[in-house]
């Protein structure tokens, strides 16, 4: 009994270790080659180190090519769009939860049709929409692109969100005395951090990662995002591997930033102790 | 305090009617306890009456005045929930202090208030945790606390007890008459359970299907419930129901039980103050339910009884439960005396008159 025991937590552990370990690697080997100078690049063969490491591609990423541009914009536009999906979202998701109007069935429907699309068949016509109200080139355009797209996901995870929140706790407070949005905003929102720390990030991530639209919409280096700029290292004849997986490190900096304050909300179940339980 | 008029108050979702038209006049000071089973529309009146769902139809007025437009925070009424709906990112001395800092109340004065409920609640000590560090006896008590501070026009109770365990239930229920009686605020409460709709209620309020069924106190409804639904709910043991027909002539009247059995209903007659000329309005050979309750069942009467058949004991402590068969009739006879019977064991039965109520076998509604 005790042996078979052992026998399962030795293999769960493992199977956990080797898990980490295929998610992990990726970022391991990018790590690697960004600080493997380019003479040891193709000289010796597949190592798990180099002989030499350096920070020579950080430093020409930095100071000799468009990174930290394109790094600017990609803050801007992640952030100008998470906050702005975070507040649409928060906001719609609820009113889903918590009213029942006309039409509600329709725009939920709606809301699910955009989502069933691939983003290829619609490269063209917003490109077509975009183009005549001069929002092509521009990081506005990709944030009102990014925001549209990221809505109604968004709406559905904050709307989970506020399900689990009790109604009574608003009903309580608007008999205490509180209009709807300030029970809302005193009571709810409190409440729903977690979900919008979560709504937060993952619309952060994904605006930051972002290739499609901001290769179609973009064609200026001033206006371009960085998962663009990654390009840019891929020439005709060569592909600068350093210089891009440095870049590419320095790109994760942010998004670990970002999850890394967040965390304490993602984790917190701060409704507990509201009703039974 | 205030009073509060129920005019005519119906609520429907869609097609689905929910209350079908409720008249209620509820005074100054009173409590009043709106029973039935779940479903019944009566969490659903009360929260019409706090102001959390629409009116369909009708009017509800509190000390006089039309709320049906008002929103739930200009009514000035305070509500108990079933599940406490404490705000959880607050304190107890948030959480109880929220309403009074609305309503832009002095420092001094939401102190006091506080002190003072707290002190009523015996909250004391718990006033810097937040709701997840308290038991549910705790909780409880603060969610009361949060109605009491602030001397609402009226308190409404939604099921406050139901989440507790049966002791605890029990000594809430004390509490929350014993403020009723310090308070004397107006006070609406629902409850599906009938022991805390009997101790607790001035008057009672016994719905279902969105109907009022009676409204009186807790002994008319004991004494004298006003139909089949009523005589079941209310009481524990449930009422006995036996189907019968009424059979009368110019002398007296009597109930046919099945298998022959003969009721004579000389004493139930007298005792509703009805003539038996009057009785006889009753058409002669309609079928009737008789009913009549577990404690008012004779056992061992001596001479007149019927001859029953043990089928099951149950012992209460305080008593003995017996499930008892009559020819093709099953009922139950409480009893506070211990019984040394044993099952299959026949027992002789008396149902005395005066304690037998008749109802129209097809409306349910109460005819003698």
């Amino acid at each position: 009994m005790r042996k078979r025991q052992i026998a399962s937590t030795v293999a769960h552990r493992t199977a956990i270790v080797l898990y980490i370990a295929v998610a992990l690697f990726p970022l391991y080997w990018l790590l690697k080659v960004s600080v493997t100078p380019n003479d040891l690049l193709y000289t010796e063969g597949v190592r798990l180190w180099p002989s030499r490491t350096g920070f020579e591609h950080y430093i020409f990423v930095l100071k000799h090519s468009d990174f930290p541009r394109f790094f600017a914009n990609s803050l801007i536009v992640s952030g100008a769009t998470a906050i702005i999906v975070t507040v649409l979202a928060a906001t719609a998701g609820y009113a889903l939860s918590r009213f029942t109007f006309r039409g509600k069935y329709w725009i939920v429907a709606l809301m699910l049709l955009t989502q069933m699309f691939p983003l290829v068949m619609l490269v063209a016509p917003i490109f077509k929409m975009l183009s005549p109200l001069g929002l092509t080139n521009s990081l506005t355009g990709l944030v009102i692109v990014y925001v549209a797209f990221n809505v109604p996901f968004a709406t559905f995870l904050m709307q989970s969100f506020f399900d689990g929140i009790p109604k009574e706790l608003e009903e309580a407070a608007m008999i205490d005395g509180a209009t709807r949005f300030r029970a809302f905003r005193q009571i709810i929102l409190p409440l729903t951090l977690p979900g919008i720390a979560a709504t937060l990030g993952f619309v952060f991530t994904a605006a930051w990662s972002e290739l499609l639209f901001a290769l179609m919409l973009i064609s200026s280096t001033a206006a371009s995002t960085f998962p663009v700029g990654l390009l840019s290292f891929v020439s005709k004849f060569s592909v600068d591997f350093g210089q891009m997986m440095a870049a590419g490190v320095m790109a994760l900096i942010p998004a670990c930033l970002f999850f890394l304050l967040i965390q304490r909300y993602l984790v917190q179940g701060l409704t507990a102790g509201a009703v039974k339980g | 305090m205030a009073s509060i008029d129920i005019v005519g108050i119906r609520k429907a979702y869609g097609a689905l009617q929910i209350l079908h038209g409720i008249d209620l006049t509820i005074r100054d000071g009173e409590f009043i306890v709106l029973v039935g089973p779940s479903g019944c529309g009566k969490s659903t009146l009360l929260r019409m009456i706090a102001g959390l769902e629409d009116i369909s139809a009708g009017e509800i007025r509190i000390d006089g005045r039309r709320v049906n437009d008002l929103p739930p925070r200009d009514r000035d009424i305070a509500m108990v929930f079933q599940s406490y709906a404490l705000y959880p990112h607050m304190t107890v001395a948030e959480n109880m202090s929220y309403s009074l800092r609305l309503r832009k109340t002095g420092r001094e004065k939401i102190a006091a208030a506080i002190d003072g409920a707290a002190s009523i609640l015996g909250l004391n000590t718990l006033m810097e945790r937040r709701p997840k560090a308290l038991s549910g006896g705790q909780r409880q008590r603060v969610a009361m606390g949060r109605a009491i501070v602030r001397a609402p026009k009226a308190f409404l109770f939604d099921e406050p007890l139901s989440n507790l365990d049966a002791r605890l239930r029990e000594q809430m229920r004390g509490e929350i008459k014993k403020l009723h009686h310090s308070l004397s605020a107006t006070s609406v409460y629902v409850t599906h359970d009938q022991i805390e709709a009997m101790t607790l209620a001035d008057r009672i309020v016994a719905l279902n299907g969105g109907v009022v069924q009676q409204v009186g106190t807790p002994l008319d409804l004991y004494d004298r419930p006003a139909n089949l639904f009523v005589a079941g709910f209310i009481g524990s043991p449930a009422m006995n129901m036996i189907e019968g027909r009424y059979r009368s002539d110019r002398v007296s009247a009597w109930v046919e039980l099945a298998e022959g059995l003969i009721l004579p209903l000389h004493k139930t007659l007298q005792r509703a103050g009805i003539d038996e000329e009057e009785a006889a309005d009753v058409e002669d050979g309609a079928a009737v339910t008789i009913g009549i309750r577990p404690e008012h069942i004779f056992l061992d009467p001596g001479v007149g009884g019927f001859e029953a058949t043990v089928e099951l004991i149950e012992p209460t402590g305080l008593g003995t439960i017996l499930h008892l068969r009559l020819g093709g009739v099953s009922f139950k006879a409480f009893s506070l005396e211990r019984s040394d019977a044993a099952i299959g064991d026949r027992l002789s039965v008396s149902l005395p008159p005066e304690r037998l109520h008749a109802f129209d076998a097809a409306d349910g509604v109460r005819l003698i």
